[in-house]
């Protein structure tokens, strides 16, 4: 089995622990975090892709592995706004549920409809 | 033998992988990534992708974890009533089957690889000697496909300005996050002095040899917002207000010396950020030393979050 299989195979197993993760974690935080498990193993199922690819005395193909960098980036900055969104309905709200029923004094704190 | 060094570190990256997903405290899950973060560093070093595994380390294990665990602080309070809508048995198990289906069909995937494998590196070889940069992936980011590292600089600017818009309009203006008070003797602010000044010159060494050796301004930008970051944390310095003019200018300036130079590429190259000949490397070297502190201050206030305090003095 090459490297690339192996990592290419624990890359598919944490996009499926991600999904799981991400559907029966009740708490925001932890679903931010399976997000960025989804997202990793992503990532890595793409790097294995590149390293398929070298050749002319590089270790990897550069141009998925460049695509990568700025694609670990862009997830911290979605994570970052994610957080901050968390933050904010706490503030908002005093609580940080997002099941449609569950804050009763979501609609009493808030000022505006 | 490499294969059962291989397998070893996959089994580690999946069991901290398990571990974040199913522990109870949003705290251990945290730090679980972290750890887990630093592993895949190792797993990109093993699959011939320093620059990626720096990125990783910078990245995805520091600054996303630091955010994490700040958030995670700051949520504690509230982590009680978090937890009581956990989805019943059924809507488990349906979880579980979905994920098991979406984890089987990438890795049957994995399993019918195309031979020979795809790839564009003998392009990129070829190609390298008209930028002047000895480091393929610096020469993918900033030349053959320069328009993504652009949009992904813009990203960050949006993603800057989503976090600021999240503010109480009482804050808008002010200081972002927490202002930290710590011992100035105690171990912390210790720390700080000591560890800053040497990261700060690793941070512009990593950024300096991007151009030919595995680094460049994203990763030395992660290491100069994690120093600012620290030396925050430990109360030595604080968060500049968001309203300042300097903070303003040094967010868009890296864009736009980028914006510009691709459209100066467009009057005399006849393309958007094609570089004339003979000046790709002193213009990709004007990019990224503009992209740098533009990138180092936007990360910092990522992490920071959206303004809370008044704005004084």
């Amino acid at each position: 089995m090459s490297t690339s299989t192996i990592f290419g195979i624990c890359a598919a197993l944490l996009v499926g622990f991600g999904v799981f993760g991400l559907v029966v974690n009740p708490h925001p935080l932890r679903k931010i975090l399976a997000f960025n498990i989804i997202g990793s193993g992503t990532f890595l199922l793409f790097g294995a892709i590149a390293r398929r690819g070298a050749a002319a005395g590089m270790s990897g193909d550069p141009v998925p592995q460049a695509l990568l960098i700025t694609g670990i980036v862009v997830a911290f900055s979605a994570t970052a706004i994610a957080a901050a969104l968390l933050l904010r309905l706490l503030e908002q709200t005093g609580s940080i549920s997002i099941s449609a029923d569950a804050p009763d004094n979501a609609e009493t704190d808030t000022d505006d409809p | 033998m490499i294969q059962i060094v291989n397998c070893s570190v996959a089994l580690l990256v999946l069991l901290l992988a398990i571990f974040t997903t199913v522990t109870r405290k949003v705290f251990a899950a945290s730090f679980g990534f972290i750890a887990y973060g630093l592993l895949l560093t190792l797993v990109w070093v093993q699959l011939g992708a320093p620059d990626v595994a720096l990125t990783e380390a910078a990245i995805g294990g520091g600054l996303t974890g630091v955010l994490l665990v700040g958030s995670a602080s700051r949520l504690r309070q509230s982590e009680a009533d978090g937890g009581v809508e956990r989805p019943g048995l059924p809507a488990r198990w349906i979880a579980a089957v979905a994920a098991a289906i979406v984890a089987a069909a990438l890795a049957l995937c994995v399993l019918a690889w195309t031979e020979p494998a795809p790839g564009l590196a003998p392009q990129t070889a070829a190609s390298m000697g008209a930028t002047g940069v000895g480091n393929p992936i610096t020469a993918v980011l900033l030349a053959f496909r320069a328009l993504d590292t652009l949009l992904e600089a813009i990203v960050l600017l949006f993603a800057i300005v989503g976090v600021w818009s999240l503010a109480p309009d009482r804050a808008w203006g002010g200081r972002p996050g927490r202002a930290y008070r710590s011992d100035p003797e105690g171990l912390l602010a210790y720390a700080a002095r000591v560890l800053a000044p040497i990261g700060i010159v690793v941070g512009i060494y990593i950024f300096w040899v991007g151009a030919d050796h595995p680094g460049g301004k994203f990763q030395g930008a992660t290491i100069l917002a994690a120093m600012w970051l620290l030396l925050w944390r430990a109360g030595l310095t604080d968060a500049p207000p968001i309203n300042r003019r300097w903070l303003r200018l040094t967010l868009v300036g890296g864009p736009i010396v980028f914006v510009v130079i691709g459209f100066l590429g467009a009057a005399t190259a006849g393309a958007f950020l094609a570089y004339p000949d003979g000046y790709a490397k002193p213009l990709i070297l004007a990019i990224e030393w503009a992209l740098l502190p533009s990138l180092a201050l936007t990360l910092f206030l990522l992490v920071v979050g959206a303004p809370q305090r008044l704005a004084t003095g």
